[in-house]
């Protein structure tokens, strides 16, 4: 890492701290800025906002474990998150994840090779009554099929 | 009022088992092993997270308490993989006494029959077993509240919690001062210490080595708590029998090199006086810091690499005999140190990470091959068949022979500035420490509170004793000046001292400090028995301080074999040429950065 982007996530991390506090309740927020600017939080990132913040790296780390929407590599540019909770399941979940594994050319869990696209599974996304449903980043999609969630995808950038 | 459920039916002699629970740590509540009825309240109660507002009615066995209890403990065994044979808290294990208690004949919840995690032995010192994690979270207390080095955590979620490190790295790896205070807190066998009894088993049982052992000061007063007998005895000459029958060529006191340690450390903080005061020599760095717990010294290297040159540069006690045993000794006795074994009890986890640092080879060969800890010792007395407090006394032997009481009490916390200041004010003032301190007791450095702080003024000055003659011409100097020392036990109030000393507070005055990795110093160290708690401490500590009172010589530089070594060896003197290739090391810089 060059000292500039070493310097430069410092200084985005104090603009966290001056926004949300230095006490420990922070930590989620910061973390959550890190990880919306840079797609991840890194080991270096971690003991800087431990440092930062005067608690032990560790800790950052355990919360950071600890939370399926905060990750330590980074992954694609966009992330599509499908719900994999029971009433998506029964509406037919598996065939929009074939589908999109297809056109994306990727293993559900993996990122395509342009780095554009990570595709997850989610557990709920609170939208049980009208499944299958997936996160497109921050925006949801409802009542798919196969072929518009394929549609959607393409819109994508 | 104002107690938990827990604490109040320990006072009312009523009792409820625990797991989470521990007498040094914050409260936690996790296992909720200690579930009661409250009266008035839907759900069980943990006691040990229940503070008393109220007057409140409780009743600890009920069907319900009994039922829960049980399902809690089938429910940990569900996940505990391994067999109670095969673990080294067989016998000492809270969760199989409590699987006992509750009369568990069968796993009613299933058992794993094949390991989740990987053991992590990559450390000198520690052993993490995942699989026998009962997620209690007392390491981690232990780790970040007590001693506040923050290596150990819970990560992940649900099922798949665990303890670990951060980026799940090898212990190795991470910024572990290798106190092991987890290990005596653990309830279970999921910590211990990097064991070499089978290492040191074989070197006994080959005719070519000849093994010695030399026995730290803390062992001795603790290792009978393994063998069922109450804290507080001290089992030194026993103990010295059964290292001999065990198959140890030579048995020797540690606490020679602690008179040697306190001779070498003495002198240099007089040097370092004089240097600073007289000569005005600004390089030199006052406060001097004790570098005999090998724990604070890596806490050092990690949080605050720019005091290095505070620490003392003298060697633990430890390793001044390496390097002692395997020179003078051997050659003294015609023996090919290439075939010297030298072991050495702790009561310390640490140890077996600084014998194993590169730089402790001064005698050409690795100082000190083993580090054991008083609780492997045990099982090495057990397994060779004998009774330890049955075993008639013995001495150590020659030619290091008896210590002084002054290295004796190196084992219990302030120990090691009263032993330097024993020596310290017989060498300065020449009168003598008993018309001083009553009966040579320096009671403001004794005690179990977090930091101690004490002066004394140097009113007089005596004429330079001959070992130290050629290095200061007079001692004049130093009168008027009023001797500012420290004592701190236990990183987290190491913290607080380097703090205050960063601040420029009243510890940045001090001449001279002691730190000690462990709460209550190397009595509760982090290779001593299972368990530890504050009253088990102090009893190590007063079987200690006995022991002192009862021997003939308790100053360091009293001790003739000390002298002697002086005289016959290390002919330059303390700090002279010799000594500093033999007995002074050098520290490496680490930070806390973890790559």
């Amino acid at each position: 890492m060059l000292v500039e982007e070493k310097n430069a996530l410092t200084e985005d991390i104090e603009q966290l701290i001056k926004k949300f506090g230095k006490k420990r309740s922070a930590l989620l927020s910061i973390l959550h800025g890190i990880q919306v600017k840079h797609r991840h939080v890194s080991e270096h990132a971690q003991q800087e906002i431990a440092r930062l913040l005067d608690i032990h790296p560790v800790e950052v780390y355990s919360v950071l474990s600890f939370f399926a929407f905060l990750n330590t590599n980074p992954k694609g540019r966009n992330l599509v998150r499908i719900c994999q909770t029971i009433s998506c399941d029964m509406k037919g979940k598996d065939n929009i994840v074939r589908a999109i594994e297809r056109e994306l050319d990727v293993k559900i869990g993996g990122t395509t090779s342009d780095n554009k696209f990570t595709v997850e599974y989610v557990n709920c996304l609170g939208l049980c009554d009208e499944g299958p449903a997936m996160a497109v980043n921050d925006q949801v999609f409802t009542k798919l099929t196969p072929e518009k969630a394929v549609q959607i995808l393409n819109k994508v950038k | 009022m104002g107690t938990t459920i827990l604490e109040a039916c320990k006072q009312n002699q009523v009792y409820v088992p625990t797991l989470c629970h521990h007498e040094d740590l914050c409260v936690a509540g996790v296992c909720r092993i200690c579930v009661v009825e409250v009266e008035g309240m839907r759900t069980l109660q943990a006691s040990c997270a229940f503070p008393i507002t109220a007057p409140i009615k409780i009743k600890t066995s009920t069907p319900m308490v009994r039922k829960a209890r049980k399902h809690i403990i089938d429910l940990l065994l569900s996940e505990h993989y391994g067999e109670c044979y095969s673990c080294f808290r067989n016998n000492n294990c809270e969760l199989q006494t409590l699987a006992k208690e509750y009369g568990v004949d069968h796993y009613n919840f299933g058992h794993v029959d094949s390991p989740r995690f990987e053991i992590d032995d990559s450390s000198y010192s520690v052993v993490r077993d995942m699989d026998k994690c009962i997620l209690c979270k007392r390491c981690v207390r232990t780790c970040i509240d007590l001693q506040e080095v923050g290596v150990l955590e819970a990560i992940g979620r649900g099922y798949k919690t665990h303890i670990g490190t951060f980026g799940e790295k090898p212990l190795a790896e991470v910024i572990c001062i290798n106190c092991g205070q987890c290990i005596n807190r653990c309830p279970t066998g999921a910590l211990r210490a990097n064991d070499p009894r089978d290492e040191i088993w074989e070197a006994i049982d080959n005719p070519n080595k000849h093994v010695v052992i030399q026995t730290a000061p803390s062992p001795r007063a603790a290792i009978g708590e393994e063998f069922g007998i109450e804290p507080g005895h001290s089992f030194t000459g026993e103990m010295n029998t059964a290292l001999r029958r065990i198959g140890f060529d030579k048995v020797f006191d540690t606490n020679f090199t602690a008179d040697l340690t306190i001779m070498e450390e003495g002198t240099e903080l007089l040097l370092r006086l004089y240097k600073a005061l007289v000569k005005k020599d600004s390089s030199v760095v006052i406060p001097q810091f004790t570098s005999c717990s090998p724990g604070w010294v890596k806490y050092l290297e990690h949080f605050y690499p720019e005091f290095i040159p505070n620490l003392s540069s003298a060697k633990s006690p430890q390793q001044m005999f390496g390097a002692l045993i395997k020179t003078y000794y051997a050659k003294k006795n015609n023996i090919d140190p290439a075939n010297v074994v030298s072991v050495a009890v702790m009561p310390c986890a640490a140890k077996k990470f600084e014998c194993n640092r590169p730089e402790m080879t001064s005698s050409g060969f690795k100082d000190v091959d083993y580090g054991l800890t008083a609780r492997e010792l045990a099982q090495m007395i057990k397994e060779a068949g004998i009774y330890l407090p049955e075993m008639p006394k013995s001495n150590f032997d020659d030619p290091f022979g008896d210590a002084s009481g002054a290295g004796l009490i190196f084992g219990a916390t302030g120990g090691v500035m009263e032993a330097a200041l024993r020596t310290v004010i017989e060498l300065v003032t020449g009168v003598k420490v008993e018309k001083v301190f009553e009966n040579m007791n320096i009671m403001p450095v004794r005690g179990f509170e977090g930091i101690r702080y004490a002066e004394l003024p140097i009113t007089n000055v005596g004429p330079v004793p001959k070992v130290l003659a050629h290095l200061v011409p007079n001692w004049d100097w130093l009168k008027g000046v009023t001797l500012k020392v420290a004592v701190a036990h236990g990183t987290a109030n190491a913290k607080k001292v380097m703090e205050d000393i960063k601040a420029g507070g009243k510890f940045s005055e001090c001449h001279f400090i002691e730190f000690m990795a462990c709460p209550g110093g190397c009595i509760g160290g982090g290779g001593q028995p299972i368990p530890t708690n504050a009253e088990i401490r102090k009893k190590r500590a007063q079987a200690i301080y006995a022991e002192d009172e009862s021997l003939g010589v308790r100053k360091s530089h009293e001790n003739t074999h000390v002298l002697k070594l002086y005289e016959e060896f290390l002919t330059d003197g303390p700090c002279g040429h010799t000594a500093h290739k033999l007995l002074h090391t050098h520290y490496t810089k680490r930070g806390k950065f973890i790559s």
